[in-house]
């Protein structure tokens, strides 16, 4: 077993990214819950984490479960969404630049939520699309508009 | 982000998933450590202690789930601020033993027993705690203690009145013993 670090340094290294993450994801009115949630959760299985190696890709993957868990109690109908294995392991870490976030939080809900799937929580188009529980092209064209947007904002 | 996680240690707590909380708090010796479990105070880190380092290591000892939570120690820092005026002679708070074992327990709940204001010497600790020729442990005890002042291993001094060794330095010690009237303020 790994001497896993006090979890409150969890808090003051990712909750701010977490919640960033969030609010792109499922807007800043329900990211609060979204972040309660995902922070129990992961409070609950950190005693048994077996790795330390990759605490903010554990941290993310908890967060993007929740935020599908929102769109889905959101009247959507239930979804058949693959757990995102591979990103427990991942190393690749999303940059992330508060600035850009809060531009995310700004844009219209469903191309803010593709934005956050993909760029926060690495997710692919299909998956995005069954978290938004529209089709892969629809996901792809929120996808792009979102960053459109962003580009322009950001030029 | 200070509500959020206020609630989540509230939320945590209520769950049972927060099982080390602590606060750093304000003292005249400078900040200290607080660190509680449900069953009661465990820790108290003084001020020429890292309190980086205590917190990581009551997350090996007890439990990883280690939270900032000031509030739930609001009732020791409360006991601790009038103590440290003077005001306040016998502390009542729940204590949780658990990071002592054997003869040092003994010892240190036998050092929990000393008034306000009063002394006892390492072999009297060593006595009530069972062994009267466990003089050196009695001593490896204080300096163990991992709840000093609140167990007031600074009222323990050597038999002929020597101040003896203390975790958070001597004249910290000095400092307790006069302000509780025991020791004379040098000049």
């Amino acid at each position: 077993m790994p001497t896993l670090p006090p979890f409150q340094t969890l808090l003051d290294t990712h909750a701010e990214d977490v919640m960033a993450v969030l609010r792109g994801a499922v807007g800043r009115a329900d990211a609060e819950d979204c972040f309660q949630e995902t922070f129990l959760a992961a409070l609950r299985g950190y005693p048994k984490l077996s790795d330390d190696g990759n605490l903010r890709g554990w941290l993310l993957t908890i967060a993007h479960r929740k935020a599908i868990d929102h769109h889905r109690a959101n009247g959507r109908r239930p979804l058949p969404i693959a757990e995102p294995e591979e990103l427990a392991g991942t190393s690749a870490e999303p940059e992330l630049d508060e600035g850009v976030w809060a531009l995310v939080g700004a844009l219209p809900p469903k191309q803010r939520a593709a934005v956050a799937l993909r760029y926060a929580c690495d997710l692919p188009h299909a998956e995005i699309a069954a978290a938004l529980d529209c089709s892969p092209a629809a996901a792809r064209r929120s996808l792009h508009e979102g960053i459109k947007r962003l580009r322009k904002e950001l030029t | 982000m200070k509500a959020e996680l206020k609630r989540l240690a509230d939320r945590a707590a209520a769950e049972g998933l927060l099982d080390v909380a602590y606060a750093n708090i304000d003292s005249p010796f400078g900040p200290i450590l607080l660190a509680s479990t449900p069953r009661g105070l465990v820790k108290l880190s003084l001020p020429n202690y890292d309190a980086e380092e205590a917190l990581e290591q009551l997350a090996g000892q007890i439990s990883p789930r280690v939270l900032e939570a000031p509030a739930r120690l609001d009732d020791a820092r409360r006991q601790l601020d009038l103590y440290f005026e003077g005001r306040l002679h016998e502390f009542d708070l729940p204590l949780d033993w658990q990071l002592s074992k054997g003869f040092r327990r003994r010892a240190l709940r036998a050092i929990d027993r000393i008034p306000f204001g009063r002394t006892r010497s390492y072999t009297e600790i060593a006595r009530s705690a069972g062994n009267e020729r466990a003089v050196r442990a009695a001593g490896t005890a204080c300096g163990a203690n991992p709840i000093p002042i609140v167990v007031p291993c600074h009222r323990v001094l050597r038999s002929g009145g020597a101040l003896g060794g203390y975790g958070g330095g001597l004249p910290m010690k000095q400092a307790l013993l006069e302000m509780e009237g025991v020791l004379d303020k040098r000049e």
